[in-house]
């Protein structure tokens, strides 16, 4: 049994590995859905995973107001208090980078994805912070980009 | 077991370029790579180094940790959108006039270019927004450009063209032989005045700007209001840096936020590169622990450093003096 466990986990790490860079400073994935329908399926994720979507910015509403012509564009705000509290008091160099944001945006019928890979965090948080957070916070944003990847 | 199969070219695409060059390579933050004008006229090893080396300062990053195997995978990949076989080239040199190259390619190749081979403005394939030309005309001084195009690939792309991109035939157009050829070896010579990059990836930036407040929580929230509006930027919001992660009323009141915005600036450097999500909004928080009120943004710089675009790094200095100046104004 925990040999067919351990199979299954590995198939299953085949297979999150194709549809998210990896190694990169950003994190980046594509969705071949037109955009309410990612930010559906992101939102969706985001939640599933234990995070609180704090906010919303319309940047392009911000934008066609002052009479500049864009796409969609949002910028998605989600975190957990305890572990935004944690940092804010351990490592206060990383306060204006919290809570952590997530751009999405149209590209013709299709929407991309980008964030700042959590690793960053982690470096300029130094020793104040336990690592595994960072990972932890890594391959959650991994598999919500995954989801929202894969959602059709 | 498919763990110990030969890598998969098209996952591997998947995870590495589909997000900026499209699932089916049709382009995007990227340039388009499914094009036949554009595979059959560049040959493996171009590929191959323009993978691992990226294209430094310019969005392209360099993927340094992939196996030689995964590398070749995804080159099959790329080669399945094409009928043809790839071409092959040596290495040799071609010799031709590099002065008169040098007047040939300020007469055709400069409006999009650039002048001294800086390539176009933005990235990839335009969406939304009009633009100059669709497709990014690539840099040409550009080292890993260098290192990855032939002298003969270089040649090829001035007679062929890439149909369906800007990129024309300057055999049709009307050059000669011996024209083209002084082109190629003007932008061979690009190789001795490379420009350094310019986003400093050595040596220690700080990640943040931070700086003390001589004045209370309240009044240093007004100051910085006075100190937004003068440099040009509008207001959007005031709140808290918990608001919205605890109900109502439960946030803590001692870490206030500032959130601004300049939406002609924002416009521009949204078509110098559209990830800048990441920037968004601008913003100040404000802190107070024990009675020292603290006021600190993000360093646009150090955050610009991870997009390898040489472009949208002049946008972040200049944000970043915009930032200081805000929080010197506001805090002495
Ligand atoms: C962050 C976005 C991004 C990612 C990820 C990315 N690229 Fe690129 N790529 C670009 C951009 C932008 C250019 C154009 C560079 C220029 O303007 O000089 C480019 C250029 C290229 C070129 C040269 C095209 C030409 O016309 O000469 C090739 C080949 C290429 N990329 C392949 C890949 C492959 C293969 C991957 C995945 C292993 C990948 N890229 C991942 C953004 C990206
Ligand atoms: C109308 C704009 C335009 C003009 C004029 C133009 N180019 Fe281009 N060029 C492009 C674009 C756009 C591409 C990228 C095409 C693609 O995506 O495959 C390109 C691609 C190239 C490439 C391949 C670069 C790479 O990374 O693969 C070379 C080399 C090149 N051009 C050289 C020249 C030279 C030399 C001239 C002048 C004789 C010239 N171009 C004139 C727009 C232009």
């Amino acid at each position: 049994m925990k040999q067919r466990l351990g199979g299954l986990f590995l198939l299953l790490a085949a297979w999150q590995l194709p549809v998210i860079a990896m190694a990169e400073d950003l994190i980046m994935t594509r969705s071949v859905l037109a955009f309410p329908e990612a930010m559906l399926a992101l939102q969706e994720s985001i939640a599933a995973h234990g995070y609180t979507v704090s906010r919303v910015q319309r940047i392009d509403v911000g934008l066609t107001g002052m009479g500049y012509e864009t796409d969609k564009y949002r910028v998605v705000f989600a975190g957990k208090i305890e572990e935004i509290r944690q940092f804010t008091d351990k490592a206060p160099q990383l306060t204006p980078f919290l809570p952590p944001k997530i751009a999405i945006f149209a590209e013709g019928g299709q929407t991309v994805l980008v964030t700042i890979n959590p690793q960053q965090y982690g470096e300029i948080a130094g020793d104040a912070i336990d690592p595994a957070i960072f990972d932890r916070w890594e391959s959650d944003l991994r598999s919500i980009f995954h989801d929202v990847n894969s959602a059709r | 077991m498919t763990v110990h199969a030969a890598p998969q070219g098209d996952r591997l695409y998947a995870a590495h370029c589909a997000a900026c060059h499209g699932e089916t390579g049709s382009g995007g933050v990227g340039v388009p790579l499914s094009l036949p004008s554009f595979l059959d006229g560049i040959d493996d090893e171009f590929l191959r180094i323009t993978i691992r080396q990226g294209r430094p300062g310019r969005v392209m990053p360099a993927f340094k940790s992939l196996s030689d195997a995964q590398v070749n995978a995804i080159i099959r990949h790329l080669r399945s959108w094409s009928d043809k076989p790839a071409p092959t080239y040596t290495r040799t040199t071609i010799q031709g006039d590099v002065e008169q190259g040098r007047q040939l390619y300020a007469t055709h190749c400069a409006e999009c270019h650039g002048e001294n081979g800086d390539g176009g403005k933005g990235t990839g394939v335009a969406f939304s927004r009009k633009r100059a030309h669709d497709i990014v005309p690539p840099a040409l001084n550009n080292r890993a450009f260098l290192a990855a195009a032939s002298d003969e690939m270089i040649r090829r792309t001035l007679q062929q063209g890439r149909q369906g991109t800007p990129m024309q035939s300057f055999i049709k157009l009307g050059l000669s032989g011996q024209q083209i050829n002084d082109l190629v070896s003007y932008v061979r010579s690009f190789e001795l005045q490379q420009a350094t990059p310019k986003v400093p990836h050595d040596g220690h930036v700080e990640a943040a700007i931070s700086m003390e407040s001589a004045y209370s929580l309240e009044e240093t929230v007004e100051n910085l209001k006075d100190a937004i509006i003068s440099q040009n930027f509008i207001i959007i919001r005031e709140d808290t840096l918990e608001h919205g992660l605890v109900r109502e009323g439960e946030d803590d009141p001692s870490e206030k936020i500032l959130h601004f915005c300049n939406f002609k600036f924002l416009y521009d450097a949204l078509e110098v590169d559209p990830r800048i999500g990441m920037f968004l909004p601008c913003r100040v928080t404000v802190t107070e622990i024990d009675g020292k009120v603290t006021v600190t943004t993000i360093n646009p710089v150090y955050l610009g450093r991870l997009f390898n675009n040489d472009e949208l790094h002049e946008y972040c200095v200049e944000m970043k003096a915009l930032y200081t100046t805000i929080l010197e104004d506001a805090t002495l």
